[in-house]
Parts: structure tokens; C-alpha cells; sequence
């Protein structure tokens, strides 16, 4: 099948979504990432693999923490970075998504990180890198609407691996607002491309999309029957609007039920890990004790993640 | 000039489908003095001006199309009637009905007068407007309807705007009904999927894609049908589009209300599958639906369920669509491809008993009957609108080839079934290939 990330080599041209990426390519990611891992730790904290490349990065949706970790990225890689906030108000004033792209391009971007609330806006981008004729730009999916957030969900298979080293032993559940979340949808991609072979949805009815099942999902409303036996734990941030459109009658409900306690962690194997991919809302959907305890490798997830993107963009500027 | 003068035409040797009429036979077509004269035999004294050779080609009644968007008045920089009525006549489409979502919306009788006038001067297909049903399409005040009927509408609809207020649609209604007129209705909630843009399915589940669900259809459905009951109105189901919305008007029409169906041409073919990598070509309302849904359509067609396929052509530009999916104008081109993916029906569904008859009924006598208008058959006497085609021909979509200034549908690229040969449209060869 035709896929828009893999150029004629099937090499990664662009970086887009996890679903339907070979385990092979995802493997090699996580392989590089270990080596840049030691980078940070390094008194000259560069590699010069990306030097004279300009990696333009696109938010049409802010996040300064998204930004920082691929401007870190960039830098440790030598690369000249360009940050460029683009609110939707100021795009919508004129410029369309791609006369955009157009500009920049001619500026000599060698790699556009993007992020943006609506599913599939980088797929349009890589399209019409494509139908231009500009093979040469790469394409790095920081997060669009819904859909995907591709280098959230490595990072978080890199995490895994890390603690956990084999995939195909274990049962992962992913808990809460999985209906509105791409780092879900990027993780259950990860996780069953890697061959875990449980990977459970836990939420409210309101919370969780149709047809998870389809998705090769285990799907439980109660928590504490979903969490029993679980090696791993995938907090995801719930937020405040959610209150307000029906999903939720209020935030103290939702930590009773759904809230992740000592008391369930106990539920899960004694030497299960707790992720989150931030910003927590604790005694929201995370317990401080829980958050701050010895299980959480929550922290250390955010460390992976530079490398983790490091391993990306030299992955990208090398095909 | 061209429409002033009516020649003398005849059709030769062409295989004469007419639905209406029982026909599908070799046979010649005369028309004399813009109407149809004779089939078969020539009559007395007939000395033809023009001969069009059909040779292994169908002669069929001009196409109805019951929703066309021609843009006029307000979106001219989308499209233009000329360009609009050229694509067509390229088509075979002889008569349609556009909705009244224009800017002004068709709430006025001025306005409907207007256009029908600047449709006329151009001397193409008959345009037949469907007023607005409430003003503005702001689902609150009821529009003048005798006059707008007088000004040349065929029936009164609200577009993609659902009316939110029950007592609003229930007095429509009561109103149409007073005088007889059909409301033309797209079952849709107007809250459930608000803002989906895609089929609530595993698809956009998947792609994080926001989802209208089928309950958005079957309630509207239901309100619809209970509100039938008590105000005794005619209505017309535009767009339906999955296989429960199709059993309960199925439902329905067992029962006896007076309901007939529409569905858009693409969706006969196509399901939520298609959006593939968020095509935005694939952005469409109602959504395009899942496979299930889509084998509904097609044997509701056939059980006459549905009356007729429609092109639900809808012109947008680049800038409309060239967006990320959410954020793409919903809609596609169809004016040129109404009889192709009529046909394709008819050689997909052949086995379960589609043919070419049925498939150019449901775009010919079927449509003009839904619409109410003298249109979509070949009878004697009748206005001379006449589509010639070649049934065996295969021709690849592309943007450059459509005459519409609508260059967008998610079947670019796709080779469709039967091209249109010669288009006559009151008695005059408006369009030959």
C-alpha cells in the first residue's frame, strides 16, 4: 500500500503517524535514540550530523514544551532552527496553509516540524512537497488535531523498552480521554506495530471513540478491573473543557473513578511503570503519591524524548 | 442564431431507452419544431435538416438532476451559470433544480425570478430553483411561498441547514401542505454530529477525525415522518445516506406516506474508506458512509427505495479545498459525471438485477416525477431534450477535461463507464463530442 512517509527506498521521508510504519523503521529509531541519549549527558552536548540544515518549526497550535524539546533537538544536532508561531487567527487572515509552506520553502527549509489542531494538516503538507517537486523537505508531525503525535508515541516505546526491554510479554493500559488524544491513537500504533499483545482502553463511555475493538483494543470502563495485571500505565492529560460539553459532570467525579491512586496502582504488577506524556493535572487524573512515587517514570520520558527526535530528524536528513 | 431557429433533427440507429415510455429499442427519433415527433417511423412530409448518427449509441431522455449548486447569485467567483449549464450540457443533464443556499438565499421572488430569467437567456438546460423554506434558511419565519412558486420554484427545501425548531417544522409544513407543495428535507439533527466531518465509524476513530453519526439521520428521519403523520405534508428525503436512514424510509413508504428519496451519485460508489490519507476531495455531506452503507444505496436503488440519484453538484475552488480535511468546504463536482456513475450502478449491481433502463430512469422520468416538473421522458409531443451517449466508452476523470469551474471530486484520477455524445435540449444540438 501506498504510504506517504517511506520515499521509493523505504527510507522515512516524512515522519506523519505510526500506524502502518514498519516495526523494522520504528526499531531503528529507538536504536539511534540510545545513542544520542548519552549526547545530553556530554559536556559539548552537539553532533554535527545536521550542520547548515534549517529546520523551520511550524505551530499553528501553541505549545512551548512541544517546541523547546524539538528546538533542543535541532540544536544538538547543529541544525539552525526557526520558531514560528502561527496562531489560527493570523492564518486565517489571509495566507493559506500552503502559500505558507510555499514561502518558507523558498527560504530553503530543509525540514518543516509541525503542529496543528486539525487531523491530517502535515499529510496536506507532505502532499504538496511532493506534488511540487520538493522531495528534498521532510516533514515532522508535532502533533495535529486528534490524529497523531508520532514522536510522543516513539518516546513513549523508547520508555517502554527501557524498563521493560521486550514488548511481546506485555499488557499495556492507556487511561482516560483516549476520544480526544493523538498521543493515544500514536501509542496504540506503536504498541501493537511492537507485538504487545494486550493493550487496554480505560475511560468513561463519553471519553473513549467508537470502534476501539477495531483497533485490536481491550476496552474496560472499570479501572480497577482494567488495571489489574497491567506492566504499564499510560496516563493521558484530561482537559478542562471536557467538563463543559457533556462528556464529564465534574473533575472530582472524574478522579474517583478514573484517577490513578496508590491504592490502584497496587492493582497493577508490583514493578508496573506510570507514564504520562504532560502536562499532568494531578488529583485530576494523576494522585501527587502516584505522580511523584518511585513507579512513575515520568521524567524520564521527557529526557528520552530529545533523543528520541534527535533520532528522527537525522533519520529524515539522511534520506 | 443558435435556439432561434428550430431545425429539423433526426436521431438514426441509435438503441432508444426510454423508461417512461417502455422503450429500449433500435429505432430513429425525428423532431420537428424543438419537440419529438416521431419514433420510429418518420412522419408524413419530415424532411431533416440534421442528422445525428447514434450508431451503438443509447438515445435517452435528458437527464434530471435534482441538486445542482450553479453559484448564482453570490458565489460567482465559485462558478457561473454559463459555466455551470456548459458542464451541463456536457453532461447529457437537460434539467435540474438547484437549492436555494445561494447569498442572497432564494427566500424572494425577485430573486428566483432573476435567475430563471438569466437561465433562460442562455437557452440550455431548464434550471427549475427550490425556494428557501424558511427565510434566510434561518429556520424562523416562513417564506412567501405561493409567490415563490409563482416565480418559477418547484418545490421548497432548506439545504444543509436544519431547521432547530420543532414548531418551525411542523408549521412548513402545515403551510406547504395548505397548498399542496413538496418540502425537500436532508434528514440531518441539527446538534448530533455537529461539526463531524467525517462517518462516525472505525475510520475517524482512527484518523481522529470528529464523526456524524447515522443517529444523526435516523432521528431527523423519525421527526420527519411523525410530522408527515400530523400535517399530512409531501416530502422529499434529500442525501440519505445509510442502510438504517434507508429502512425506515422504507418503512415509510409501506406505510403510505407520501415520500420520495434522493441520493448523491457518489455515494453509490464510494465509503469512508476513500478519504484515505484525508483526502479533502473526500470531505462530503452528508458523509460518505461505510460499505454496509453503501450496498444499501445500491439495492435500494433497485427496490425503488430511493427515486432518483442525484449529482448534488457543488463548484468550490482551491482555496476551499486545498485545507486540511476538517477544514475543507464539503462537496464535490457532478454535474459531468451524473450518467457515468448512474451506469457504473447499472454494470456494479447488474447481477442483483440493475440494467441500463432502470440506471437511466432513476436520473430521467424518476427525477422529473419527484420534482414535479414535464421533463425525463421521450413522449410524443413532449419538448425535444435528448441525450445521446455512449454506453461502451471509458473515460478517466480529470480536472482539466470537466467544463464545471468545479474541479473537485475524490474520483480524480478513476476511469468511469459512458460518455455523452451529443446533448439536444429543446429540440437544438446544444453540445456534441
Amino acid at each position: 500500500m501506498y504510504n506517504p512517509q517511506l520515499n521509493k527506498n523505504g527510507e522515512l521521508q516524512h515522519l506523519l503517524t505510526l500506524e502502518g510504519l514498519p516495526a523494522a523503521i520504528i526499531t531503528r529509531i529507538l536504536d539511534t535514540a540510545a545513542s544520542f541519549v548519552s549526547v545530553s549527558d556530554r559536556e559539548v552536548k552537539k553532533v554535527p550530523l545536521m550542520r547548515g540544515k534549517s529546520v523551520f518549526n511550524l505551530f499553528f497550535e501553541n505549545s512551548t514544551r512541544t517546541r523547546t524539546t524539538f528546538e533542543i533537538a535541532s540544536t544538538r544536532l547543529s541544525a539552525d532552527v526557526i520558531n514560528l508561531n502561527i496562531s489560527a487567527s493570523s492564518a486565517s487572515k489571509g495566507e493559506s496553509l500552503l502559500d505558507t509552506i510555499d514561502n518558507l520553502s523558498a527560504m530553503h527549509a530543509d525540514m518543516f516540524v509541525v503542529r496543528h489542531a486539525q487531523s491530517g494538516a502535515p499529510y496536506l503538507i507532505a502532499k504538496h512537497l511532493v506534488d511540487t517537486g520538493q522531495d528534498h523537505v521532510h516533514v515532522m508531525n508535532a502533533g495535529d488535531g486528534r490524529h497523531a503525535h508520532p514522536t510522543q508515541g516513539l518516546l513513549d516505546m523508547y520508555t517502554i523498552r527501557h524498563y521493560k526491554k521486550d514488548f511481546r510479554n506485555l499488557t499495556v493500559a492507556i487511561v482516560g480521554d483516549i476520544l480526544h488524544s493523538r498521543v493515544a491513537r500514536s501509542d496504540i500504533h506503536g504498541l501493537t506495530t511492537l507485538g504487545v499483545p494486550e493493550v487496554r482502553a480505560i475511560g468513561p463511555r463519553t471519553l473513549l471513540p467508537s470502534s476501539l475493538e477495531q483497533m485490536g483494543l481491550r476496552v474496560f470502563n472499570d479501572m480497577n478491573e482494567g488495571l489489574k495485571g497491567v506492566d504499564v500505565i499510560i496516563m493521558l492529560r484530561l482537559q478542562n473543557e471536557r467538563m463543559t460539553g457533556a462528556l464529564l459532570p465534574s473533575a472530582q467525579e472524574y478522579f474517583k473513578s478514573y484517577g490513578l491512586t496508590p491504592e490502584r496502582l497496587a492493582l497493577a504488577k508490583p514493578d508496573a511503570i506510570v507514564m504520562h506524556p504532560g502536562p499532568m493535572n494531578r488529583g485530576v487524573e494523576i494522585d501527587s503519591a502516584v505522580a511523584d512515587g518511585a513507579q512513575a517514570v515520568i521524567l524520564p520520558q521527557v529526557t528520552f524524548g530529545i533523543a528520541v527526535r534527535m533520532a528522527v530528524m537525522s533519520m529524515l536528513a539522511a534520506a | 442564431m443558435d435556439g432561434s431557429i428550430n431545425m429539423n433533427i433526426v436521431i438514426k440507429q441509435g438503441r432508444v431507452i426510454d423508461p417512461a415510455n417502455g422503450i429500449d429499442a433500435i429505432k430513429d427519433v425525428f423532431i420537428v419544431d424543438g419537440h419529438i415527433a416521431a419514433i420510429g417511423q418518420a412522419p408524413a412530409g419530415f424532411h431533416g435538416d440534421q442528422v445525428v448518427d447514434a450508431t451503438g449509441l443509447v438515445v435517452s431522455p435528458g437527464l434530471v438532476d435534482l441538486s445542482a449548486r450553479l453559484r448564482e447569485p453570490g458565489y460567482e467567483y465559485k462558478a457561473t451559470l454559463e459555466s455551470e449549464l456548459d458542464a451541463a450540457m456536457a453532461g447529457g443533464v437537460t434539467s435540474l433544480l438547484c437549492p436555494p443556499d445561494t447569498d442572497p438565499v432564494l427566500d424572494e421572488p425577485g430573486l428566483v425570478e432573476m435567475l430563471v430569467h438569466r437561465a433562460r437567456l442562455l437557452n440550455q438546460s431548464h434550471v427549475y430553483p427550490l425556494g428557501a423554506l424558511t427565510v434566510g434558511l434561518k429556520g424562523k419565519e416562513l417564506t412567501e411561498m405561493a409567490e415563490l412558486t409563482e416565480a418559477g420554484c418547484v418545490g421548497f427545501a432548506q439545504a444543509e441547514e436544519p431547521i432547530q425548531d420543532t414548531t418551525v417544522m411542523q408549521r412548513t409544513m402545515q403551510y406547504a401542505s395548505t397548498f399542496g407543495y413538496t418540502v425537500w428535507l436532508r434528514p440531518q439533527d441539527p446538534y448530533l454530529g455537529r461539526g463531524g466531518v467525517a462517518h462516525a465509524g472505525p475510520l475517524a476513530s482512527r484518523l481522529g477525525l470528529s464523526g456524524v453519526p447515522v443517529t444523526s439521520e435516523t432521528i431527523a428521519l423519525h421527526t420527519i415522518f411523525e410530522l408527515m403523520r400530523s400535517t399530512g405534508a409531501k416530502v422529499h428525503i434529500c442525501r440519505v445516506s445509510s442502510a438504517s436512514g434507508l429502512a425506515l424510509v422504507r418503512a415509510a413508504r409501506d406505510e403510505g406516506l407520501p415520500v420520495t428519496c434522493d441520493v448523491g451519485a457518489h455515494h453509490i460508489h464510494l465509503t469512508d474508506n476513500d478519504i484515505g490519507f484525508f483526502d479533502p476531495n473526500a470531505r462530503m455531506t452528508p458523509p460518505l458512509r461505510s460499505q454496509r452503507d453503501r450496498d444499501a444505496i445500491q439495492a435500494a436503488l433497485l427496490d425503488g427505495t430511493i427515486d432518483a440519484i442525484c449529482s448534488d453538484h457543488t463548484p468550490l475552488d482551491d482555496e476551499e479545498k486545498l485545507l486540511p480535511f476538517g477544514e475543507a468546504s464539503p462537496g464535490a463536482t457532478g454535474l459531468e459525471l451524473l450518467l457515468s456513475l448512474a451506469i457504473k450502478w447499472a454494470q456494479d449491481a447488474h447481477s442483483s438485477g440493475a440494467d441500463l433502463s432502470k440506471a437511466i430512469a432513476r436520473i430521467t422520468c424518476d427525477a422529473a416525477r419527484v420534482a414535479g416538473i414535464n421533463a425525463g421522458s421521450l413522449a410524443i409531443g413532449g419538448v425535444a431534450d435528448v441525450c445521446v451517449f455512449d454506453p461502451a466508452a471509458r473515460w478517466k476523470v480529470e480536472p482539466a477535461a470537466l467544463r464545471s469551474q468545479g474541479k473537485h471530486t475524490p474520483l480524480i484520477g478513476y476511469e468511469l463507464p459512458a460518455q455523452v455524445r451529443h446533448t439536444i435540449v429543446s429540440g437544438r444540438v446544444a453540445f456534441s463530442r
